[in-house]
């Protein structure tokens, strides 16, 4: 059975109507978004609807956008129907602030450590994840390394004495 | 003289002796804490753990009761560094993620790029990648397969395999010029056409390697204590391997005929004829023939693909990279003698060309699973965000309930036979 982009979308509309938005083909991969409140929602829709099928959890990520005021910080699903074999990707905005979305990890087992990476870099607050800590980093950092208000070093610095290193 | 006494009747009333008691419980000096279980700490630097992992265990006994993970140790901020890198200075990162096959990593990255660019590559090419990856997909099942062998105590077969991985680096070594973190290919293609001798040492390897496979199975596939040892350990049903996000030969394993190569083929792996191998139990058995029957394949594969390429006749059999020059670095010759050619050199490496805009998510079949590279990016030099999706990360999460339960000693097997490698797990 063929599952195209315009029947995924068809079926969202009619469940959602217009809550749900942003519908894109970048690269041939369907793609939309949805309030944040309605993430769980979505998710559980996609995974039990008898054509759609979405029922495993390919990634799992966020991306900063800092010039988006109010929804800076977009948790992004990556879902794929493996009868079908047909992956679509989702996408929540959130602000900085205050960032919470709810877990996806009652659904998948797999949304755990994902979801606590994305908190570790990005500060996504999981509401209703079970151990929700830091997990790359060192649990006394107080700040999210990948959001874009902390830049690598600018690599033509002059002020730090890094002869030791071949830069002196 | 009392206390004495009451010793005495206490012995006689209790069939467990002096420390037995009435009850036939010690009884412990006040103040002290009674725990009925030991805590074990399982790395991070411990010997079987072959990696960086730390496991705290809350032992029964020598029964596991739980496992937690803890992982981050050598951590490197790959994606972070990403972020200020233009694409062909990310490619050496990704050497490092899955270092046992790395050529399936730095590939995989370069058909990301290729997604996003609209790059179309020559089949040529394509056939060399697969040559390249399938050999590099033996060598780190060989690691994978051998290593479980030595922790169940046969050492014999992980010594025996070694020197066709090492006929296999040296493939490598002529095509790109490095062994184990290979940075191999362009954008594109190959930096070079495969020389003679590489091909050679392709032939040798398809000559000697099935006997000596086939040599490694006789040593493991119907051993008593070997299969007794993995039988039934570290065993995961398919629904939860799809839940844990299992992927590659730990969900076939399971049962379930996932490929990334057959469902969504890249390099032209749909030009090839091979069977997607899987498992009933998911145990470490299991795991063990999955990986030892894609080796086979494998092979197949790259005879296969070496068929192919032989086809190509007169310039055809010259390609060996995209005509794509504003991505695809000159020759080597011409940047060390001509300046033009090491302006073009220059700029490239620097990222002066901007990567257009678009998001994209693209995968290759890694030798532990999905190897996936979500993309995005704003038009700039670099990427706005770079996203690995590294198989071993994600089903890592199940390695508490695998072991749950089970034994310390096959907690270790199921740990190397999940192939996790620390560098891909911590990015």
């Amino acid at each position: 059975m063929v599952l195209t982009n315009d029947k995924i979308k068809q079926k969202l509309v009619e469940k959602f109507g217009n809550m749900v938005s942003g519908f894109e083909e970048p690269y041939g991969m369907f793609t939309f978004q949805a309030p944040k409140e309605m993430n769980l929602k979505v998710i559980q829709f996609l995974y039990d609807d008898v054509e759609l099928q979405f029922r495993f959890l390919t990634d799992l990520t966020a991306v900063h956008y800092p010039e988006r005021i109010g929804e800076e910080i977009a948790v992004v699903y990556h879902l794929h129907n493996l009868v079908s074999n047909t992956r679509i990707r989702f996408k929540v905005y959130t602000d900085a602030v205050k960032s919470e979305v709810f877990t996806a990890s009652a659904l998948f087992s797999s949304a755990n450590w994902q979801e606590r990476e994305a908190y570790d870099f990005f500060g996504v607050n999981f509401l209703g994840h079970p151990n929700l800590k830091r997990i790359m980093n060192v649990e006394e950092m107080d700040y999210f390394p990948l959001r874009k208000e902390f830049p690598l070093e600018d690599q033509t610095r002059i002020d730090k004495d890094d002869e030791m290193f071949g830069r002196g | 003289m009392v206390v004495e006494q009451n010793i005495q009747s206490n012995m006689e009333a209790s069939p467990l002796g002096r420390l037995g008691g009435a009850s036939g419980h010690i009884t412990l000096p006040e103040g002290s804490i009674e725990k009925q279980t030991n805590t074990l700490n399982l790395g991070p630097t411990h010997p079987a753990t072959h990696g960086v992992f730390q496991n705290i265990l809350e032992l029964d006994g020598e029964r596991i009761i739980s496992a937690e993970q803890t992982v981050g140790y050598i951590h490197r901020a790959f994606e972070k560094i990403a972020e200020r890198r233009p694409l062909y200075q990310i490619t050496p990162l990704t050497d490092r993620l899955n270092y046992c096959s790395s050529p399936i990593n730095n590939m995989g990255w370069h058909t990301t790029c290729e997604k996003l660019l609209k790059i179309q590559t020559p089949k040529r090419v394509d056939y060399l990648r697969v040559i390249i990856m399938e050999l590099a997909r033996i060598s780190d099942h060989l690691i994978c397969n051998s290593i479980v062998g030595v922790d169940t105590g046969a050492f014999t077969g992980f010594l025996y395999v070694m020197q066709y991985r090492e006929l296999i680096y040296e493939i490598y070594e002529e095509v790109c010029g490095s062994r184990l973190t290979t940075n191999i290919g362009r954008i594109g293609g190959f930096e070079r056409n495969f020389s003679n001798t590489a091909f050679e040492k392709l032939e040798r390897f398809l000559k000697e390697y099935p006997s000596v496979l086939k040599e490694f199975e006789n040593l493991f596939n119907r051993n008593r204590i070997f299969m007794d040892r993995t039988k039934d350990t570290g065993a995961i049903s398919a629904e939860r391997a799809l839940n844990y996000g299992f992927t590659g030969p730990n969900l076939r394993a399971a049962g379930v005929d996932y490929d990334v190569r057959v469902h969504t083929p890249y390099s032209s792996y749909e030009d090839f004829d091979f069977k997607v191998p899987v498992g009933t139990t998911g145990d470490n058995y299991d795991r063990f023939l999955v990986r030892d029957e894609e080796m086979w394949q494998s092979l197949s594969i790259i005879q296969q693909a070496y068929r192919k390429v032989q086809e190509f006749k007169g310039t055809d059999a010259e390609v060996y990279h995209a005509d794509v020059p504003e991505y695809y670095l000159p020759e080597k010759e011409d940047v060390y003698t001509k300046m033009e050619a090491l302006i073009w050199h220059f700029k490239i490496i620097m990222g002066e060309t901007d990567i257009p805009k678009g998001e994209v998510y693209h995968s290759v079949e890694g030798a532990n699973g999905e190897l996936g590279f979500y993309l995005v990016s704003d038009g700039g030099r670099t990427p706005y965000r770079l996203h690995f999706r590294r198989p071993c990360f994600i089903y890592y999460q199940a390695y508490s309930e695998l072991t749950k339960g089970g034994m310390l000693s096959d907690a270790i097997i199921t740990m190397s036979s999940l192939n996790l490698i620390a560098g891909e797990l911590d990015a």
